[in-house]
């Protein structure tokens, strides 16, 4: 499980938030909020270890995660604002050379499944420039169906998406969770995610509350 | 691990590949630069002969601090550096990996047009053979070594210059060895102990420059 103690970050001489407590076990949700420049993306980042608080520490089933590193990337897939996808690559290249460099060994038909999954079907061997910012989303969130990881952060995966692909994201997330994965998301939409234990965790104000 | 060294490899490979103005302009620098003394100087074999390790190595350097702005620029842009540092692997491995692949396309090419270059300056064939090899242990020293500065810059304005700033003062020793190489050739002195210093060197850097980029390239991406 993943546990974050009095958490405190700054961006040069700004308090983001401070004194953050946290906790996630198998099958629940966290869904941060809050408004722009709270800290949504600083406390995701941190919560993966791309981030440095300047108190406090996460913790990966009782271990700091700066100590695990890489047996924690292992756990932990992070889709952030930046799709993370070569311009100059098919979508079927980008989503296998992240699944080759997240360690997993993924067949041939399962990419295709995937990709199929977030209805990119046609556009696998079209390269990624060529995409719409909505279909370069999807192919970053394929990633999510080829993944062994049991940590989810997802930094605003609704954006940029059409309905349709909404509603194939929350079951994708829904099953997850249903097989005892943990998500930490953050968006601006209203999100109904089925059979799921959600917490909320409101910046800016700093209150964890179950819902 | 060698699976996730040999993707990395590959992917970089691919996209090189699909982006040859890139590679092809470092290239054409060294080219240009070279090519342009024995214009300026004249016909001249003995000061040709003289000064051409010297300007092949100087030139080496600027093409290869040319093309170092690209190797992290693009990841860090796209946010491929992100999952880099979120892989099951340790990063100086996947670090080594890129290097690997920014010599193949940016630094190979150079060693091998270089034959083709000593002609101009009428370099003898003993002296052109230890000037490639020099080259050939040289230039992977200058991508490791590069690597570093290109980390530390990630996301500055005019990271470029600084680039070259920060890492030049660093090669001095890859010069002074390589084209001491050549030198001692000529004189007679035998190139051994000049290549096995830049062997060395080479060795040394290969250890050390993955673990400095890779620290470098987490607090850049902060």
């Amino acid at each position: 499980m993943l546990e974050a103690k009095n958490l405190e970050c700054t961006r040069g001489d700004h308090r983001l938030f401070s004194d953050l407590s946290l906790d996630l076990s198998p099958g629940e949700v966290l869904h941060v909020q809050g408004r722009n420049g709270t800290g949504k993306s600083t406390l995701l980042r941190t919560l993966c270890g791309l981030f440095t608080p300047s108190k406090g520490e996460v913790s990966w089933n009782g271990m700091a995660i700066s100590a695990l590193r890489e047996i924690f990337h292992k756990e932990v897939l992070y889709i952030g604002h930046k799709p993370g996808i070569k311009d100059d690559l098919t979508a079927l290249e980008n989503l296998r050379a992240a699944s080759l460099l997240d360690g997993d060994s993924v067949s041939k038909e399962q990419l295709w499944q995937a990709l199929e999954k977030m209805g990119l079907r046609g556009f696998e061997d079209l390269p990624s420039k060529h995409l719409s910012q909505g279909q370069r989303r999807r192919v970053a969130l394929a990633r999510l169906l080829v993944s062994k990881a049991r940590l989810w952060v997802l930094d605003e995966p609704f954006s940029a998406l059409d309905s349709a692909a909404v509603a194939v994201l929350q079951t994708v997330i829904g099953s997850h969770i249903h097989s005892d994965g943990m998500v930490v998301l953050t968006t601006h939409q209203e999100v109904t995610l089925t059979q799921a234990t959600s917490k909320q965790l409101r910046l800016g104000t700093g209150e964890e509350e179950d819902v | 691990m060698f699976k996730t060294f040999c993707a990395i490899v590959g992917r970089d490979l691919t996209l090189a590949f699909r982006r040859q103005s890139d590679v092809l302009s470092t290239l054409f620098f060294f080219v240009i630069v070279v090519s342009l003394f024995p214009l300026g100087i004249g016909p001249e074999f003995e000061t040709l002969r003289l000064i051409a390790p010297g300007i092949v190595w100087v030139a080496a350097l600027l093409a290869s601090m040319l093309a170092l702005e690209q190797l992290f620029a693009v990841d860090h842009t796209d946010g491929t550096l992100e999952q880099m540092l979120l892989t099951p692997h340790p990063l100086s491995l996947l670090v080594i990996g890129k290097v690997f692949a920014h010599w193949l396309v940016t630094g190979l090419p150079l060693v091998l047009i270089t034959p083709l270059l000593g002609l101009q300056y009428d370099l003898p064939i003993e002296a052109l053979g230890v000037l490639i090899v020099s080259l050939l242990l040289g230039t992977p020293v200058l991508s490791l070594i590069g690597a570093i500065g290109a980390a530390l810059t990630l996301g500055l304005r005019g990271g470029g210059v600084l680039v070259s700033l920060l890492v030049l003062p660093l090669t001095i020793p890859v010069l002074i060895f390589g084209t001491g190489a050549v030198e001692a050739t000529t004189s007679g002195l035998g190139a051994e102990g000049h290549l096995s210093m830049l062997a060395a060197i080479l060795l040394l850097a290969l250890f050390f420059a993955p673990l400095a980029t890779a620290l470098a390239l987490r607090i850049s991406s902060e």
